[in-house]
C-alpha cells in the first residue's frame, strides 16, 4: 500500500472544492473526501494486520523512500508501525466528525473546509514521515490553517487567541528546529555525510552529551505542542475561541502531534538524554496534570472546562513517555487516542449545545436533557470517558498509564503516579458538576430560546463514530494494544539500551 | 574573437540593445501610446529573459576583467526574470506617467551596471557596474515626479549611495595598496591578513551593506523604500539587493578566503543584528511599503546567515533564496502596488476586510507573506531552512538559535497582516480592484514560483550542482 495516498486523498479533495461556490456541493465533497481517509485507514490497517501475521516483523511497514534534495541528503521517507497506525486512524475519525460537526457552516464555507482538510494533510503526513526535515515540514504546514481557522470561524477573543496559537506553536516548532539541525549535524552516515533519516539515526548512539543538548530543544519544542506545563497556556485560549470542528482538531489531532513527536523523536533518538531529564519531564507532567485539574474546577465556560481538562488529560501522555517504561509509553499512545476521541466528543457537544443556547456558561445553562436527549447523553459519556469510568477508553488509557509508572520502584516515581492518581477525583468532580448542572436540574436556557432541537442527522452520525472509536477501545483494548506494542518494542529497543542509574 | 564576446556578453548586450531602442522609440517621431509601449517593452524583456537559457557559455574577456560562467548567467537570468515580473506589475503605474521609455532606460542601465557587477574580475570594473547600477536608481526613486516625498527619497538615496561608494572606493583604494594589484585572482593570492587589509575589508563590508541595507547600514532604507514609486521599491528590495548578494556569494567569497575568520565573525555580528532590528522595526510599521522595508531587512539578517558558513551548501542556499525572495516579495509588492496605483491607500488599516473585495488578491499577498515568513509549503520555508542548515555547519548554535527565535517575532508581523486582511472588520474597505492582465500574469509567475520551487527540488539541486564545479 502506497502511502502517500494519506497526503493525496485529503490533498486532493481540498483541492477540488475550490471550483465550487456552494455550500452544499462543498461539504458534500468534504464529507465524501474525508469518508475516503477513513475508509483508507481502516485499509492501512487491514494491510497491516496482514503483513505482521504474515511474519513480517520489520521496523516499519510499507515503506517508500524518494530522493528529494539530494544534496543535504533530504529525502522523502514514509513508512508506519503501529503507533502510527493508532494516530491516523484516529486522524481519520475526527476529520470525519469534524467534517460532519461543520455542516452548517455557512461564513465562507469553501475556505472553512479547505483549511480543515489542509489541516489533515499535515496531520497525516507528521504521522508517516521517518525522515526528520519531512516530519518538520508536516508539523508546520498544521500551524497556520489553525490560525485563520480560529481568527475567522472563532469566537469570543479569537483575534488574541490566534495570535497566541500560532506564535506559541511556532516558538514550539523553532525548538524542535534547533534540535533537529544539531541532531543533523551530529550524524554521520559512514562517508561524512548527515542525514535526517530517523531509523538510521537511531541506529547511530549519538554521543550523551550532544544529546543533552539538543533534547531539551526538541522535547520542548514538541511539548509546546503537546500542551507541555509551562507551554501549554496557548490551549485554553485556543480551544475556547475556535470554531467546534477546529476544537476538534486542536485537541484532537494537533496536541498529538506533540506527544508523538516527544516520542518518536525526543525519546527514540535520544534515549540517555531522555533518561537524563525524565525526572523533569515526570515532575512537570504531574503539576499539568494536578494543574489542569484544579484550573478546570475553577472554570465557568463549557469550553474552557474542556481545555484545561485536555491540560491535565494530556499530561497523563507526557507522564507515560517520561516514565520510558514499555507499560508506560503503550499507555501514553492509548491516552493520546482515547483523549483524541474523547475530547472531539466533548467539543462537538459543547458545539451542538452553543448552537441552540448560544451559550457556554454553565451558570445559564440546565436541564438540557429535557429539551436535547441526544446531545445531552453525548455529553455524559463524554464525561463519564473524560474522568475515567471502566467500560471507554479513558480507562483503559489512565490505568496502563499508571501500571506502567508503577513498574519503578523508586519513591520518586511511585509519588508522581500517585499524584496523577489523584487527579482523577478532581476530575470526577468537575465533569459531575459540570454534568449535573447542564444536563441535569430545572430546565433553564439563557434568553428563553424555545428553540432547542435535539441533534440534526450530522450531528448523531458525528457523534456516533467517536462513541464507537470510544467504546471499541473501552470494551476491547487488547486490539489498540496488539496494535500498539511492537512500536512501543521498537522504541523500547532503543530507550532499554540505557541502564538506568 | 568577435563571435565569442558576442556569446560571452550576450546579457549585457541584449540590454543595450533594448536600451537603444527605446531610444529611437523616444527620439523618433511619431508618438506611441502607453499601453502599446509596455506590452513592447515587456515583450522585449520576455526575449532578454530567454535568451539567457541558450548558448550558455563561460570565459573571460579583456584581461580577465569581465568573466562569465554558468553559474553567472543563472544569476543574470534571475535577475532577468525579477525585473520582467516588475515591469509586469507597474503596468497600473507607468500607463498614465509621461515617461515610460525614460523610466526603462533607467532601469535597464541599472540592471547592466549589476550584470558587470556580477561579472567583473577586476575591482574596477566592479566598482564601474555598481556605480551604473547605483546612480540611475536615484533618479528612479524620484520618478513619482509631482511627489515630494519622491524627491526626498532620491535626495536621501543619492547621498547615501554617495557616501557608501565612498567607503568602497576607499577601501579598494587600501586593498591595492596591500596589494599591489586590483585583478581579483591576484588579490587572492596576495592577502595574508594584515591590519590593512583587514581594515579595507572592513570599508568594503561597511559599502556592501549600505547596498543590501544590513544593520547598522540601514537607516536610509525606510525613508527611501516609503517616498519611492513602489516599482522602485520593489526593484530596490529585491533586485539590487540580489545583485550585491550574488557579488557577495560568487566573487568576493571566493577573493577573501585568506582572511575567513574576520569575515565570518563580522557577517555573524551583522547578521545578528540585522535580523533582530529589522524584526523590531517591523513590528510597528504602519505602511505596507515600510513593513515591507522592514521586513525585507530582517530578510537580509537571514540571508546572511547563510553566507557565514562558507560552504557550497552555505552558497547554493543564498542563491536559492535569493530566487525564491524574488517570486515571494515580488508577489506581496505586486498586490501593493496594484492597490496603491488604484486607489492610492497604502496603510496596513486600509486593508482591513480586504478579503471581502478581493479574495484572489487576498490570497495572493497572504502566500507571498507565508513564504516570506517561511510557512510551508511556500518556498520561503525550504529557503530559509537551508540558509539556517547551513549556517549552522560552522558548529555555531546561538546563531541558529537567535534566527529560529527571529523567525517566531517576524511571523508575528506578517501575521498582523493577515489578521487585518482576514479578519477584521471594515466599513470603507478597499473597492473591488480591476487588473489588467499583465499584473495578473506577473501574480501567477510569483504564486506559481512559490508553490514549486520548493516542493519540487530542481532548482536547489541545480544551483548546488553548479557550485559544485568551481
Amino acid at each position: 500500500m502506497n502511502l502517500s495516498l494519506l497526503i493525496i486523498l485529503p490533498l486532493l479533495t481540498a483541492l477540488s472544492i475550490l471550483p465550487f461556490k456552494d455550500l452544499r456541493q462543498v461539504r458534500l465533497i468534504s464529507l465524501i473526501g474525508s469518508f475516503l481517509q477513513l475508509i483508507l485507514a481502516f485499509t492501512l490497517l487491514y494491510f497491516y494486520w496482514n503483513a505482521r501475521s504474515s511474519g513480517n516483523t520489520a521496523i516499519m511497514l510499507f515503506e517508500n523512500n524518494y530522493t528529494w534534495y539530494a544534496p543535504l541528503n533530504i529525502n522523502y521517507h514514509v513508512g508506519v508501525d503501529g503507533i502510527s497506525i493508532a494516530m491516523i486512524l484516529l486522524t481519520a475519525f475526527i476529520v470525519l466528525a469534524g467534517v460532519l460537526v461543520s455542516w452548517n457552516v455557512e461564513k465562507l464555507s469553501k475556505e472553512f473546509f479547505f483549511l480543515l482538510l489542509f489541516l489533515s494533510v499535515g496531520a497525516y503526513g507528521f504521522f508517516i514521515s521517518l525522515d526528520l526535515f519531512t516530519l518538520f515540514f508536516f508539523l508546520e504546514v498544521a500551524v497556520i490553517p489553525k490560525f485563520l481557522l480560529i481568527g475567522i470561524w472563532g469566537s469570543g477573543k479569537k483575534e488574541y487567541s490566534a495570535m497566541k496559537l500560532a506564535l506559541m506553536l511556532m516558538g514550539g516548532s523553532a525548538l524542535v528546529f534547533v534540535g533537529l539541525i544539531g541532531l543533523y549535524l551530529n550524524t554521520n552516515t559512514g562517508n561524512g555525510e548527515h542525514t535526517f533519516d530517523i531509523l538510521q539515526i537511531a541506529q547511530m548512539n549519538i554521543a550523551p552529551q550532544i544529546q543533552k543538548v539538543f533534547f531539551p530543544f526538541v522535547f520542548i519544542g514538541f511539548g509546546v505542542f503537546g500542551a507541555l506545563f509551562p507551554f501549554h497556556t496557548w490551549v485554553p485560549d485556543g480551544h475556547s475561541s475556535a470554531p467546534t470542528a477546529a476544537s476538534m482538531f486542536l485537541a484532537g489531532i494537533s496536541m498529538k502531534l506533540g506527544g508523538y513527536g516527544c516520542l518518536r523523536v525526543a525519546t527514540f533518538l535520544m534515549p540517555d538524554a531522555a533518561h537524563e531529564y525524565s525526572w523533569v519531564i515526570i515532575v512537570l507532567a504531574s503539576i499539568a496534570i494536578l494543574y489542569g485539574a484544579f484550573a478546570t474546577m475553577m472554570q465557568t465556560d463549557l469550553k474552557y472546562i474542556n481545555a484545561y481538562s485536555s491540560v491535565s488529560h494530556c499530561g497523563f501522555v507526557l507522564l507515560g513517555i517520561g516514565m520510558l517504561t514499555k507499560t508506560a509509553i503503550t499507555g501514553a499512545v492509548m491516552q493520546m487516542v482515547s483523549h483524541g476521541l474523547m475530547t472531539a466528543l466533548f467539543f462537538a457537544c459543547i458545539g451542538m449545545i452553543y448552537d441552540r443556547t448560544h451559550t457556554r456558561q454553565l451558570a445559564q445553562l440546565g436541564g438540557l436533557m429535557k429539551m436535547m436527549p441526544f446531545i445531552s447523553t453525548v455529553f455524559v459519556i463524554a464525561g463519564l470517558c473524560s474522568l475515567g469510568l471502566p467500560g471507554f477508553s479513558g480507562f483503559v488509557a489512565e490505568v496502563t498509564v499508571f501500571m506502567g509508572s508503577w513498574q519503578h520502584a523508586d519513591s520518586f516515581y511511585r509519588i508522581a503516579t500517585i499524584v496523577a492518581c489523584a487527579s482523577i477525583v478532581v476530575t470526577a468532580v468537575y465533569i459531575l458538576r459540570a454534568v449535573g448542572k447542564a444536563i441535569m436540574g430545572p430546565l433553564q436556557v439563557a434568553g428563553n430560546n424555545p428553540l432547542l432541537t435535539d441533534a440534526r442527522w450530522n450531528e448523531k452520525w458525528a457523534a456516533s463514530l467517536l462513541i464507537i472509536g470510544i467504546v471499541a477501545i473501552g470494551i476491547a483494548p487488547f486490539w489498540l494494544n496488539d496494535l500498539i506494542i511492537p512500536g512501543t518494542e521498537t522504541l523500547m529497543k532503543n530507550i532499554g539500551k540505557i541502564v538506568y542509574r | 574573437m568577435p563571435t565569442e564576446f558576442l556569446y560571452l556578453m550576450k546579457a549585457e548586450l541584449m540590454i543595450t540593445v533594448i536600451i537603444f531602442i527605446l531610444l529611437f522609440l523616444k527620439l523618433g517621431n511619431k508618438e506611441m501610446k502607453n499601453e502599446s509601449m509596455l506590452n513592447f517593452v515587456n515583450i522585449l524583456l520576455l526575449i532578454n529573459l530567454a535568451s539567457g537559457f541558450f548558448y550558455i557559455s563561460k570565459g573571460n574577456l579583456f584581461g580577465e576583467m569581465f568573466r562569465t560562467n554558468e553559474l553567472i548567467t543563472l544569476e543574470k537570468n534571475f535577475l532577468n526574470l525579477g525585473t520582467l515580473i516588475i515591469s509586469l506589475q507597474s503596468y497600473h503605474w507607468l500607463k498614465n506617467h509621461k515617461h515610460v521609455p525614460e523610466f526603462y532606460m533607467l532601469l535597464l542601465s541599472t540592471l547592466l551596471g549589476m550584470f558587470f557587477m556580477i561579472s567583473s574580475g577586476n575591482l574596477l570594473m566592479f566598482y564601474l557596474g555598481l556605480e551604473l547600477s547605483t546612480i540611475p536608481l536615484a533618479a528612479l526613486s524620484n520618478f513619482d515626479l509631482d511627489k515630494r516625498r519622491s524627491s526626498e527619497a532620491a535626495f536621501k538615496m543619492i547621498i547615501s549611495s554617495a557616501f557608501s561608494s565612498g567607503l568602497l572606493l576607499f577601501g579598494i583604494s587600501l586593498l591595492y595598496g596591500s596589494t599591489g594589484t586590483l585583478n581579483f585572482a591576484e588579490i587572492t593570492t596576495q592577502l595574508n591578513g594584515n591590519a590593512l587589509q583587514i581594515f579595507s575589508f572592513i570599508l568594503l563590508i561597511a559599502g556592501f551593506g549600505f547596498k543590501i541595507s544590513a544593520v547598522p547600514f540601514h537607516l536610509w532604507t525606510a525613508d527611501v523604500y516609503e517616498g519611492s514609486p513602489v516599482a522602485v521599491t520593489s526593484y530596490l528590495s529585491v533586485i539590487s539587493k540580489g545583485a550585491i548578494l550574488f557579488v557577495m556569494v560568487s566573487v568576493f567569497y571566493n577573493v577573501f578566503t585568506a582572511i575567513s575568520n574576520s569575515w565570518y565573525n563580522m557577517i555573524f555580528l551583522i547578521s545578528i543584528a540585522t535580523m533582530i532590528i529589522g524584526n523590531l522595526f517591523a513590528l510597528r510599521q504602519q505602511n505596507m511599503k515600510r513593513f515591507l522595508a522592514f521586513s525585507s531587512i530582517a530578510q537580509v539578517g537571514f540571508i546572511l546567515v547563510g553566507l557565514s558558513a562558507q560552504s557550497i551548501a552555505g552558497s547554493s542556499s543564498v542563491i536559492y533564496f535569493i530566487l525564491i525572495y524574488i517570486f515571494s516579495n515580488l508577489g506581496a509588492f505586486g498586490v501593493i502596488s496594484s492597490v496603491s496605483a488604484i486607489t492610492g491607500k497604502e496603510n496596513m488599516n486600509d486593508y482591513k476586510g480586504f478579503y471581502k473585495t478581493n479574495p484572489l488578491l487576498t490570497w495572493v499577498l497572504a502566500i507571498s507573506l507565508f513564504s516570506l515568513a517561511g510557512i510551508p509549503p511556500m518556498a520561503g520555508f525550504f529557503g530559509k531552512f537551508f540558509l539556517l542548515f547551513a549556517g549552522a555547519g560552522k558548529g555555531n548554535y546561538l546563531l541558529i538559535v537567535i534566527a529560529a527565535l527571529n523567525m517566531v517575532v517576524s511571523l508575528y508581523y506578517y501575521l498582523k497582516v493577515i489578521k487585518a486582511m482576514f479578519m477584521d472588520a471594515n466599513e470603507n474597505s478597499i473597492e473591488k480592484i480591476k487588473t489588467n492582465w499583465q499584473p495578473k500574469i506577473a501574480l501567477a509567475i510569483c504564486v506559481g514560483g512559490i508553490l514549486i520551487t520548493g516542493i519540487a527540488s530542481g532548482a536547489y539541486n541545480y544551483i548546488h550542482s553548479l557550485l559544485s564545479m568551481y
